[in-house]
């Protein structure tokens, strides 16, 4: 498991119901499961992962966040996870708010764009910025809404989601030392991760 | 009231309930018997046991082979000792379902006519619904000391069983998984059985459905139901794949004399396939359990019997599911497959759903596909696993 999956398993309270949007190869609901007793099941969109996750006795669906969160009941699960996939669904605004429909909580991880190397390139160079994190051309990228971690806490505003906990992480999914400045953290972080709630419970 | 009794063919068992069951259609079927064959061995607490439910062509014999065409059992490949379905932990059983011809209730079984002559019932077997089937299966499961199901499997027909049992007893199981299925008979699927019943009827030796009579079986008729059927359990890809266009020498007698001896001299090798496919399913097939299964397939329903929501069938489900469907199959789509998943979603049911990439159609669920049988066993593993059975 990486390390912000460690970090976002820290952030679940034993024994709850968890969603995980983009379960992958199901390491984090099988984490939640053995070691934390929640019930937490999986939808992937690769159906090799999903048979995969199956074959191992995950309870795990063939889906995607843009298309299959409407099909949940309201409040059915304590959280909702989506891991590093918030920047390449169709309408983000609208799987936040069907994130926080179906879970109390929704946790949100996403590469950050307002990292300093991703300003600095495209100042100096005029061209499409390419990192570690960011490595894919314009033109063959998944990525289609990429945001910063102060657009992200704007919406989250606009919304009128209460923002529990974030860090910043590095690419490895370390905890980034930016705890308290959004904007240091902003510009150093890679990686971003949000615990929400929803404002009117 | 139930006796098990040991019978003469292969080694399956027979349990006879005096007192019958009541059926959807509102009449009293009493006595009935069915027929059933188990593997393993059931543990202390009565906990381990699956209940396989035969596809509509499919009967008891899962595991061993069949006692009249010799061949080895339908999911031979998926249940036994080590096998996804394994034996040496889980005891298996399955049962001929009511309607079936292979010992368990059906249109062939005797009954006293209102002279009191015994006779086959035939075409006025009361019309059963899969609903039906299941209950009778529960009766079974009950008699054999079944405290709880650990899982009911099925694919096609079976897996509309699979689906009733979850919304009938959904506290006498763990665990689901319905195959190659839908929450209800398309009206492309009811269409296609209704073109096998009128080749059956339409055969002079069905004779109103009382063919016993002359001794004879309207062997054409449900030889055409066969082959047609057969196609829709297939897939192009896979049509392709076995037979292409190739051809063979047609059988000498073939056309007859009124036709030119050039039309069907050679003859496609789908169509010889087609041919067998057939002639060998009369030997082991009634034709009025043909109408009678076909029938109870087409009334399946699910949502209809919830004032049309399957999400309310669902409510508070307590069962594990896990939905499988084939990419290929056009028969029972994974469209069909999407719907029952979402509905279950809704219901905030907790379920597993994968579709197996294969071009084998309909019949990949009893074909070497080795994605699925690791998904059974992955999966009955987990439920085991969950339910702190391990």
């Amino acid at each position: 498991m990486r390390l912000d999956q460690r970090l976002i398993a820290n952030m679940i309270e034993p024994g709850t119901r968890v969603l995980d949007i983009g379960s992958g190869d199901g390491l984090l609901i099988d984490h939640l499961f053995r070691h934390r007793g929640c019930d937490a099941r999986g939808i992937e969109l690769n159906m090799k992962l999903v048979t995969r996750s199956v074959a191992h006795g995950l309870p795990v669906v063939h889906g995607d966040a843009d298309h299959d969160l409407a099909h949940y009941p309201d409040h059915a699960f304590d959280y909702v996870v989506l891991q590093r996939t918030l920047q390449a669904v169709a309408r983000p605004r609208e799987v936040l708010r069907q994130m926080l429909r179906i879970g109390r909580y929704a946790i949100v991880s996403f590469p950050n764009f307002g990292h300093w190397q991703l300003r600095l390139k495209l100042l100096l160079s005029g061209r499409m910025p390419m990192t570690a994190v960011w490595h894919t051309a314009w033109y063959d990228t998944p990525n289609i809404h990429p945001c910063t971690i102060r657009d992200f806490l704007a919406l989250c505003a606009e919304e009128g989601y209460s923002v529990e906990q974030w860090m910043a992480v590095d690419e490895e999914g370390e905890r980034a030392p930016w705890r308290r400045s959004i904007r240091l953290a902003n510009l150093f972080g890679e990686q971003a991760l949000f615990l929400l709630r929803r404002r009117d419970d | 009231m139930s006796s098990t009794t040991p019978l003469e063919i292969g080694h399956h068992r027979h349990i006879h309930f005096q007192e019958g069951l009541e059926l959807d259609c509102g009449v009293t079927l009493a006595p009935i018997d069915l027929a059933y064959c188990t593997y393993g061995t059931l543990s202390e607490r009565g906990d381990n046991a699956i209940l396989i439910c035969h596809a509509f062509t499919g009967d008891q014999y899962v595991a061993e082979s069949h006692p009249l065409t010799g061949k080895s059992g339908w999911w031979e490949r998926m249940v036994g000792p080590g096998k996804p379905i394994d034996t040496d932990r889980f005891f298996v059983i399955c049962s001929n379902v009511l309607g079936g011809c292979m010992g368990s209730t059906g249109p062939r079984s005797l009954r006293r006519n209102a002279e009191g002559v015994e006779e086959p019932w035939g075409t006025d077997f009361p019309p059963i619904t899969i609903r039906d089937m299941v209950r009778a299966q529960y009766k079974l499961v009950h008699a054999l000391g079944v405290q709880r199901l650990f899982a009911v499997v099925g694919g096609s027909m079976g897996g509309m069983q699979v689906l009733e049992w979850t919304v009938t007893y959904p506290h006498m199981m763990l665990a689901a998984m319905p195959i190659a299925t839908a929450p209800y008979h398309s009206a492309q699927n009811i269409a296609f059985n209704e073109v096998g019943r009128q080749a059956i009827i339409a055969d002079p030796d069905w004779r109103g459905g009382r063919y016993w009579q002359a001794d004879v079986v309207p062997a054409r008729g449900l030889a055409v139901a066969r082959m047609m059927a057969h196609i829709t359990y297939l897939s192009e890809e896979a049509l392709t794949r076995k037979f292409g266009r190739r051809t063979r020498r047609g059988p000498v007698s073939g056309p007859g004399p009124e036709g030119p001896v050039s039309l069907f001299s050679d003859i496609f090798e789908v169509e010889s396939y087609l041919r067998y496919q057939g002639s060998s399913f009369v030997r082991r097939f009634d034709a009025n359990s043909y109408l009678s299964i076909t029938r109870a397939m087409d009334w399946f329903d699910i949502a209809a019997d919830h004032d049309g929501e399957l999400t309310a069938a669902f409510a508070r489900t307590p069962v594990r599911f896990c939905v499988v469907s084939f990419s290929s199959d056009w028969l029972f789509p994974t469209s069909a497959a999407r719907a029952l998943v979402r509905a279950l979603n809704q219901a905030a049911a907790n379920v597993s759903f994968v579709e197996i990439d294969t071009d084998k159609g309909h019949d990949a669920f009893l074909l070497d596909e080795p994605d699925f049988d690791r998904t059974v066993r992955g999966f009955l593993c987990g439920v085991a696993e969950h339910a702190g059975l391990v």
